[in-house]
């Protein structure tokens, strides 16, 4: 009698732990619209999801859901960057639980629209909205003609540099990769610290510096999914490859990986003289405790150097947008939401004073305010209008590929191996394309 | 008792029969019922992922083109795929370095602790089995901070002597990096173990051996070592199947040096680039049963190499 109880019991336990592990599918964040970060004051209105890692998201959709009438968002922050992509990624898999609008990044754009993961919005009113951004923004986040999300932040390059560095060894910015090459040997020759860093794990960075050379590494389009160009190590790749191979070689570059907190002490202690990097790079380096202490207002910011100084190009590093997922069932209204968000002046300027994300949309980057601010962490230069506005307007937009992940762990493999001086930038590339050429056929795909 | 089973009158014997009978039906099912909670969590958490696992290992998901049934083929990629193989050997590698050493650490330690017995003792075996308690992610991230060379104290030692201090998150000493750090870690354990071995040994023994004039060192080496050689084969069994799994730490360290430790530094960090980070988790399935197939023949190889001394398993 008793073991009969004992049993009906465990078998009722065991049929409700499977009852909760069903309802649990549907309710990780995605589709639920009752667990949001912020408050929706207008509850009758329908509402949509969204995940995003901005640091003012909070305000960005306040604003947002006070000046529409038609869509309420609700927003959570389920991680940055890669949390959020294997968190996407598994409800991709899955089938269900991914939010109804999604902050990604542009290049890993095309990663999720061969998936079908993430919905063309062109039909929701994006002639309205086109005049606000720049050529670059929109190409950053198309694949082909098709549009999957809308910019919200870019990253152009510049050369930050360390003013007290400079004046001590007698250098002006270099505006040409032979003149960096040539200002790095007159420091070092000088017993001065190292002139930059060549890191393994930032693969977007060198990408874009082999873009700027000429390289296509990518060439994909969304009208023939099946095939793709890849040519990794065409003479242009090749040849920004071995110009940094040959800067660690000689000594002139450090090859410490960056975003850690031994490159991070290396540049408040002045280890490096310049740091090639991205327009949010300030707020970035801001962030993690650089230029607050001894090295207050010692830096400022140059033109990224170029190969051809009479045919200058500008290249990006990172950046993102809002996308509409394919899971969602509100579709018109999610990318409504997406358009909206972060458009308003407001949010905008919140983000590039107080956040200093650097704007794609035109209202902020022609705002006279934003071209004209004083940076204070370039010691009150005016880093907008002298470099970054004009880069930002400069770029024409880049191809990323629909296997960017594996792509860029290859790029961090050989840039180690490069930096490690076991071979050279050339075999290196050659390395490259016939890994990932490899990889791109066992994806299924022609290779062209 | 005796007196019940030695007189039986038939029919009380059929009826003890009946009533044994009837017993061990209901112990019987009081014995599923207590092996059934651990059933359960057994089959749901373990049979059945591992199964499933098996089946996406049997399936190919292409970026294009979809899904496919390719049987082995995931199999034969693993075992031809560079990456796979290199990672393995690297673990094989480091299992040949950092067991041997963990082992006689711990067994050093062990020894000396069994042998003096003073107030510090005590506190000498908690401060060597700290580090077990202190989580791996966390000793990992202290680790790669004392390796650092503009904050570690690494730069101010080998400052002293005028030299450079050496770089571990480097290719060149990556390994032996991790091997202190997995040291550091687990000799502390092992010694736990060992020393609770030791304990359980007769102190008979000792005496009789030093009646026979045996000294410490000769009682340490011919009584004490061969006494607990069944604890040693079993934490070499542990430390195999830990090793050959390595992943905590060249993960978490892989925050601080991404271009030493690839994305493919060991054959589980492999795999969950592939099933995580690339989507591919049908081949991340298979490097997984791959690694679980490697592991499989070295514990087989060990222990068919030290049938005759083990008492367990």
């Amino acid at each position: 009698m008793k073991t009969k109880r004992i049993l009906a019991t465990a078998a009722m336990l065991a049929a409700a732990s499977g009852l909760v592990a069903c309802s649990s599918d549907d309710g990780g964040g995605g589709s639920d619209a009752s667990n949001c970060t912020n408050t929706i004051t207008k509850k009758d209105l329908p509402a949509v999801t969204m995940w995003g890692w901005y640091p003012n998201m909070q305000l960005v959709v306040d604003n947002f859901n006070k000046q529409s009438n038609e869509v309420q968002v609700c927003w959570t922050n389920v991680g940055q960057g890669g949390d959020e992509y294997d968190k996407f990624q598994t409800a991709i898999s899955a089938g269900t639980g991914a939010p109804d609008v999604i902050m990604i990044e542009m290049d890993r754009i095309p990663t999720f629209q061969i998936q079908k993961a993430i919905v063309d919005i062109k039909k929701y009113g994006f002639d309205a909205v086109k005049a606000n951004y720049g050529e670059g923004a929109w190409k950053d986040v198309s694949v082909g003609d098709a549009v999957y999300g809308v910019p919200v932040d870019g990253g152009p390059l510049a050369m930050i540099y360390r003013k007290d560095i400079f004046d001590k060894y007698g250098i002006t910015p270099p505006k040409t990769w032979a003149e960096y090459e040539q200002a790095a040997q007159k420091v070092k020759d000088a017993g001065g610290p190292l002139f930059g860093d060549f890191g393994a794990n930032v693969p977007a960075l060198t990408m874009a510096l082999q873009i700027q050379k000429g390289a296509s590494p990518f060439a994909y389009d969304s009208a023939s999914p099946t095939s793709i160009g890849v040519k990794l190590n065409d003479q242009a790749s090749k040849d920004v490859l071995d110009y940094w191979g040959g800067l660690v070689r000689k000594g002139l570059v450090g090859k410490q990986d960056q975003f850690t907190p031994e490159y991070i002490s290396g540049v408040i202690n002045g280890q490096y003289a310049t740091y090639v990097s991205a327009a949010w790079a300030p707020g970035y380096l801001t962030g993690a405790g650089v230029g607050k202490g001894q090295d207050t207002g010692k830096f400022a910011v140059a033109p990224l150097p170029q190969w051809d100084p009479n045919n200058p190009v500008q290249v990006n590093w990172g950046g993102s947008a809002f996308s509409v997922t394919s899971q969602s069932k509100k579709q018109e209204l999610a990318a409504k939401a997406a358009y909206g968000l972060y458009a308003d002046k407001e949010s905008l300027t919140d983000g590039w004073t107080n956040q200093i994300i650097f704007p794609l949309n035109l209202t902020a980057l022609n705002d006279p305010a934003f071209v004209d601010l004083k940076v204070a962490f370039f010691n009150g230069q005016q880093a907008n209008k002298e470099v970054y506005v004009p880069a930002a307007n400069a770029y024409k937009g880049m191809v990323y590929s629909p296997f960017g992940q594996y792509y860029f762990d290859a790029m961090t493999k050989q840039v180690s191996e490069i930096s490690a001086g076991s071979i050279t930038g050339s075999q290196a590339a050659d390395r490259l394309q016939e890994d990932v050429a490899k990889y791109a056929k066992e994806q299924g795909f022609t290779v062209q | 008792m005796t007196l019940l089973t030695e007189a039986p009158a038939p029919r009380a014997e059929k009826k003890t029969h009946q009533i044994r009978s009837k017993r061990n039906r209901r112990e019987h099912r009081m014995g599923w019922l207590f092996v059934g909670p651990f059933g359960i969590v057994f089959l749901a958490f373990l049979v059945a992922p591992l199964g499933y696992a098996l089946y996406l290992s049997l399936f190919q998901k292409k970026l294009v083109g979809g899904t496919s049934f390719v049987f082995l083929d995931n199999y034969t990629k693993a075992f031809t795929d560079p990456s796979f193989l290199s990672g393995s050997w690297f673990v094989i590698r480091f299992a040949l370095v950092a067991i041997p050493l963990q082992i006689v650490v711990a067994l050093a330690m062990a020894l000396i602790l069994d042998a003096v017995t003073s107030l510090f003792t005590r506190f000498s075996r908690l401060m060597i089995f700290l580090p077990y308690a202190i989580p791996t992610v966390i000793g990992a991230v202290m680790w790669g901070f004392l390796y650092s060379r503009s904050f570690g104290p690494l730069t101010d030692v080998f400052g002293l002597f005028g030299a450079t201090a050496p770089d571990f998150l480097g290719s060149n000493l990556i390994f032996y990096g991790l091997l202190n750090i997995v040291t550091w870690q687990w000799a502390g354990y092992y010694m736990i173990i060992l020393y609770a071995a030791l304990q359980g040994i007769d102190p008979t023994l000792y005496e009789a051996a030093r009646m026979d004039g045996a000294g410490r060192w000769q009682v340490a080496v011919r009584i004490k070592i061969p006494l607990i050689t069944p604890a040693l084969i079993l934490i070499l069994v542990f430390s195999l199947i830990g090793t050959l799994q390595f992943f905590n730490e060249p993960q978490i360290l892989r925050y601080l040096a991404a271009g030493t430790i690839g994305a493919d530094f060991t054959p589980n960090m492999y795999a969950y680039q592939q099933a995580f980070s690339l989507a591919n988790f049908n081949y991340g399935s298979a490097i997984s049963f791959a690694l679980g197939g490697v592991v499989f023949v070295c514990v087989y190889a060990f222990l068919f190499f030290t049938r005759k001394r083990r008492s367990f398993l």
